[in-house]
């Protein structure tokens, strides 16, 4: 009996998966566990191992398409059965969700709209919701499969459209509301959003205009945390990053303020008890954030090996959901590029982000008036006003670049 | 250390409200008691809703006694007593307030019988007993509200308590308050063949209802005798020597006039009953009589919350359950939906034909600046109202020019007090009137006058 391939939700965030390779062809056996495609999410290219068998009848989603999760993207039965009926069933499925069940790069430049919170993805085909729901959606072009719906039992409602409608007002203020507002001319290069770029989109847009970001930014001299680098890589014959050490610091520095740690739930502030710092990482087509986790209890040996290990998977594609989410802090550092300092936003669920400018010598005045040149870096923290006030950033800040300058306050 | 308490929840008054707070609270494992005064079921069961109903129904009876003889039936009238009536309507009450006794105890709330007082917020006294509570509910309701110059004796003077336990009926009677108790009483007084005169202050009777809904059921009451002077205000009343009263009237223009009747009822609304029941050991003020509550019903004392015709809410049995509901959902720890959204409250008067209605009417529409439309089906247009002699009446429904969403609706005729639940559940599932247009209703049956209103919001009414 054939049976439908879903697609399934292969990480919490995701919506729709992009199908980037088939590894097997319509005709192909198919063994449980074999690998049915790579599909692309909005962080990651995963695969997606096949728990039927039989063999490949028919593929729905073919390469560069997406499709979103609990839809259908191929059909796996015996070999020469007769699938009309159910390709047939799958239309009829379809029909009033979205043109094809497939959500396809033309249609997601619309004025598409998503809750970024992580939960329950809602499962299957329909998309439950009331009429009035979805009459206004229609009206509005919302389209109704990125809503997450409060009604009984998920149901979606005109409050979720009106919630939809004012957050996506929001994040294109300046912008007109309806689709394409300008006419490419020839020489104009069309670059569809790629599911992952969408994400950071909704993500970041979404924390710069719900939480009220302010910045404080303070010098820091380097020379001694350089130098005690220096110490360590020759003790341990290799070179420990900058990053590693700024990792361990800033841990160290939540410690002793750990509402620095937190995030703003509406009633409530959840304060983490593991301190999980996110590094983020430029890839060819956008970003992520690998986390260390429980760095307060980690040394900074640990943690650079396990950055190391992250930064090289995020760098292929290959980290994992539980690898990239949930950072309590993270920390942003283009030092490399010689940017002397600037502004991050806030990455959540986290309520700060520490912006690293580059290290530089730069004539300094120390003791009083006299001039030397000392190694000096730009720190700039940008924090959540709702969780963090002023001058509890300006402690934790104060107190990480005592740290900084003088390693050895990490021992008091 | 936790306190100890006798009780997680005591709730004072064992109206709608109250005992339905008290069994919701004792299905969600909270040890509850409840405090009556007087009989379970409150003025809902004992003095309202119940009672009028059963007299209503029996004054439909007896007004409708021509149909019999229509088909040649000579009816002897003599032995007509209208202490029957009443000791049926009685019965009635009886029978329900039993009920709610006993659906107290197979919910295991636990009835005190006596007048609560609250000492503190976890403190209720009854009689010489002190009962220590973590929650409290107050849910006291209301009292007839009073004119000055027109005491209530409930003899001469009557409230609709005293209306309701008359045991005969006056000759003639001057109902003050056009509202949905003033035109009940109109409806049922004038079907025994009292001759009823209404007065009330506002420019049309129900001044709440759609004035187009209120204007069919003022025709008909109008049609069968029943005199109304509306924009006109009673002055005062003396009782003349004969024992008649005599009302001084007062039209908009200043023109006085009299008018005299064997008895008065005065039907110009409730008034809470916030009085001796120890707010003030609690701290809390009213405003304008009314207990300030939060979303979830709770006072500004962290668990004493308040429900009913005691908070600023309409006045109705079914809001009051409503509320109950939420509070004790919310005391025992879940989350419901808070406060209630007004445009849902379902609002009925019982006369012939009878009012029903929700959310905006189209005079509040036009005064909140609120765009909508309207889709409006007569009664007679759907066959079965013509074949049971009741076609007087109509379906209108309020909806968004643009979403379609349902605004308001409003039904006059027969049966609308349950009709007007097919509208209500399109409005609170957010369907649109499209969705009631096509769905198949039975024929012949009245809600295809609902059916055909909806068809209209796109213009498509068969019957028409």
């Amino acid at each position: 009996m054939a049976e439908k391939i879903l697609m399934i939700a292969l990480s919490p965030t995701m919506k729709t998966g992009l199908i980037s390779k088939w590894e097997k062809k319509e005709g192909e056996k198919v063994e449980s566990g074999d690998l049915l495609c790579q599909v692309e999410t909005d962080k990651a290219t995963m695969d997606y191992e096949s728990i039927q068998e039989g063999t490949l009848l028919k593929i729905l989603v073919h390469e560069g398409e997406q499709a979103r999760i609990g839809s259908p993207i191929a059909i796996i039965g015996e070999g020469g059965e007769d699938i009309s009926d159910l390709l047939s069933d799958i239309e009829t499925d379809m029909e009033g969700i979205t043109d094809d069940g497939k959500i396809g790069p033309e249609e997601d430049t619309t004025s598409s709209i998503s809750i970024t919170e992580t939960g329950e993805e809602s499962s299957g085909d329909r998309v439950i919701a009331s009429p009035l729901a979805r009459r206004m959606a229609q009206q509005q072009g919302i389209d109704l499969s990125l809503i997450k719906g409060s009604g009984p039992r998920g149901r979606i409602i005109k409050r979720d459209i009106l919630e939809a409608v004012a957050r996506l007002e929001k994040s294109n203020l300046g912008m007109p509301k309806t689709t394409s507002q300008i006419l490419p001319t020839s020489s104009d290069e069309v670059i569809q959003v790629s599911t992952k770029r969408r994400i950071i989109a909704e993500r970041l847009a979404e924390s710069k205009y719900s939480a009220p970001h302010y910045y404080l930014r303070l010098k820091v001299l380097s020379d001694n945390f350089m130098e005690a680098r220096k110490l360590l890589n020759i003790t341990l014959n290799k070179k420990v990053s900058v990053n590693a050490f700024i990792v361990k610091f800033v841990a160290e520095a939540i410690k002793r303020h750990p509402i620095m740690n937190s995030t703003w739930q509406g009633e409530t502030i959840l304060r983490h008890a593991s301190i999980d710092i996110g590094l983020a990482v430029a890839q060819n087509d956008g970003l992520i954030t690998p986390v260390v986790r429980d760095c307060g209890n980690k040394g900074i040996i640990e943690i650079d090996r396990e950055l190391k290990e992250l930064i090289d998977k995020a760098l292929n594609n290959q980290l994992t959901p539980s690898e990239y989410s949930g950072a309590t802090f993270t920390i942003s550092n283009l030092g490399s590029y010689g940017i002397e300092e600037f502004t991050a936003i806030i990455n959540p669920p986290g309520s700060a982000i520490l912006a690293i400018g580059k290290m530089g010598k730069e004539p300094t005045i120390v003791d009083g008036d006299k001039i030397e040149i000392r190694t000096l870096m730009t720190l700039t923290l940008s924090c959540d006003h709702r969780v963090i006030d002023g001058a509890v950033g300006a402690a934790f800040l104060k107190d990480l670049k005592d740290i900084m300058e003088n390693p050895i306050r990490v021992l008091y | 250390m936790d306190i100890k308490y006798d009780y997680d929840l005591l709730v004072i008054g064992s109206g709608p409200g109250g005992y339905v707070a008290a069994i919701r609270a004792s299905q969600l494992g909270l040890k509850t008691a409840i405090i009556e005064k007087d009989k379970p079921g409150g003025v809902c069961l004992n003095v309202g809703c119940i009672p009028s109903k059963a007299l209503i129904n029996q004054a439909e009876i007896y007004r409708n006694r021509d149909q019999l003889e229509n088909m040649g039936i000579r009816l002897d009238e003599s032995g007509f007593d209208y202490s029957k009536v009443f000791k049926k309507s009685r019965k009635a009450a009886n029978t329900l307030a039993k009920g709610v006794e006993y659906l107290l105890k197979k919910n295991k709330v636990e009835l005190i019988m006596g007048e609560g007082f609250i000492e503190s917020p976890n403190r209720v006294k009854v009689g010489d007993r002190s009962l220590g509570a973590k929650n409290i509910i107050i849910a006291t309701g209301s009292s007839p509200r009073q004119i000055p110059g027109f005491p209530i004796d409930e003899t001469k003077v009557l409230s609709s308590t005293g209306a309701l336990m008359l045991e005969e009926l006056p000759k003639d009677i001057i109902i003050l308050g056009a509202g949905a108790i003033g035109m009940e009483f109109a409806h049922i007084l004038n079907s025994f063949g009292v001759e009823v005169c209404v007065v009330e202050m506002m420019d049309s009777i129900l001044p709440l209802e759609d004035k187009e809904a209120a204007r069919v059921l003022h025709r008909a009451l109008q049609k069968r005798g029943i005199k109304f002077h509306t924009s006109t205000k009673a002055i005062s009343m003396e009782e003349k020597d004969s024992g008649r009263i005599l009302v001084i009237l007062e039209d908009a223009k200043g023109n006085r006039t009299e008018k005299e009747a064997e008895k008065i009822l005065v039907a110009v609304g409730r008034q809470p009953n916030t009085h001796g029941i120890g707010l003030e050991n609690l701290g809390i003020e009213t405003i304008r009589g009314f207990v300030p509550v939060d979303d979830y019903y709770q006072t500004k004392v962290q668990g004493v919350f308040a429900i009913g015709d005691i908070v600023d809410s309409p006045l109705l049995a079914h809001v009051a359950s409503k509320e109950g509901e939420i509070a004790a959902e919310f005391i025992a720890g879940h989350e419901p939906e808070p406060r209630i959204d007004p445009n849902t409250i379902p609002s009925a008067v019982y006369c012939e034909p009878q009012i029903a209605s929700f959310g905006y009417t189209e005079e509040r529409a036009i005064q909140e600046g609120i765009s909508y439309e309207k889709a409006v089906f007569p009664y007679r247009g759907a066959g079965k109202s013509v074949a049971i002699e009741k076609s007087e009446g109509m379906v209108k429904i309020l909806y968004d020019p643009i979403t379609h969403e349902i605004l308001g609706g409003h039904i006059v005729g027969a049966e609308a007090t349950e009709l007007i639940h097919e509208l209500l559940l399109a409005k609170w599932g957010e369907l649109l009137p499209g969705d009631i247009a096509s769905m198949i209703h039975a024929h012949p049956t009245l809600t295809e006058a609902v059916m055909e209103a909806a068809r209209n919001a796109d213009g498509w009414a068969i019957h028409m």
